[in-house]
């Protein structure tokens, strides 16, 4: 197996958003999640030299991320108390004397399940995004993302409109069949 | 008359551009109408318009440019000290 090279120049610009949505599906909550980032990259640009090459960079800052990420849940939970589940049964004034159950969830409802496919979604995509080429993937997020004019991408990428579609086209064919595969 | 037969190529252009709602209404007339009788065309379409409602999923994040530009000054003044 070829042995993965460390870059932490880089970091920033392939790996924050995977990490991002990975972060924000377990912490909810934009600017934690960029804290979270933030503190990720600078304890691996620490640790640089524990790096051994057997897995790659993301997999590795994934891994202290997810530390990371237990740290945070362990502070806000440090209180004696906090980690206690309080719930309580009569919230508002006009439900008062309700039966319990017609306060139950509608089943039918939006589930915690369609929550969950959507929020790993979003690091399904930024996978398959990390797989294409990276000038495909910068443009394709540049269009579709972060929606750009086709003029603007064209002017700072310095290419010509056909050029761009041409683009567009292979990242869309490669994204799609990559979703396919992972997604559904 | 407009000529309503095209090349897969080109229909291909036009669900592209649609995907970004670009394409214009003589494209749009002429895509249908290819998608009548074209079944790669069809399948093409059917898998990016699925593309596109997957990315529009309001829970897919990406951080913003300003907000990335900060994490990049952070890192670098970090990997100065570093050196």
């Amino acid at each position: 197996m070829a042995e993965h090279k460390i870059n932490p120049n880089d970091w920033v610009k392939r790996y924050s958003d995977y990490l991002f949505n990975y972060t924000i599906t377990r912490v909810n909550d934009r600017g934690i999640a960029q804290d979270l980032i933030s503190e990720t990259f600078l304890a691996g640009l620490k640790s640089m030299a524990n790096f051994k090459g057997e897995a790659t960079e993301r997999t590795w800052l994934v891994a202290i991320l997810k530390r990371k990420i237990i740290d945070h849940y362990r502070k806000t939970n440090s209180n004696k108390g906090k980690a206690e589940v309080r719930m309580s049964y009569n919230s508002g004034s006009e439900t008062e004397g309700d039966w319990l159950e017609e306060r139950v969830a509608d089943p039918f409802d939006k589930t915690a399940e369609d929550k969950i496919e959507n929020t790993e979604l979003g690091v399904a995509l930024h996978n398959c995004l990390g797989k294409l080429p990276e000038k495909q993937a910068k443009i394709f997020k540049m269009k579709t993302l972060l929606n750009y004019e086709t003029e603007a991408i064209c002017n700072e990428m310095d290419i010509t409109a056909s050029n761009l579609w041409v683009i567009i086209h292979r990242a869309r064919t490669a994204m799609a069949s990559c979703m396919e595969e992972n997604w559904f | 008359m407009i000529k309503l037969k095209v090349e897969c190529r080109e229909a291909n252009h036009i669900c592209d551009k649609k995907q970004y709602k670009e394409a214009s209404l003589r494209e749009k007339i002429v895509l249908t109408f290819h998608l009548l009788y074209c079944r790669a065309c069809r399948k093409y379409t059917a898998r990016n318009t699925k593309l596109t409602k997957l990315v529009k999923n309001p829970r897919v994040e990406t951080l913003n440019t300003s907000a990335k530009h900060k994490l990049q000054q952070a890192f670098k003044a970090e990997l100065r000290k570093q050196q």
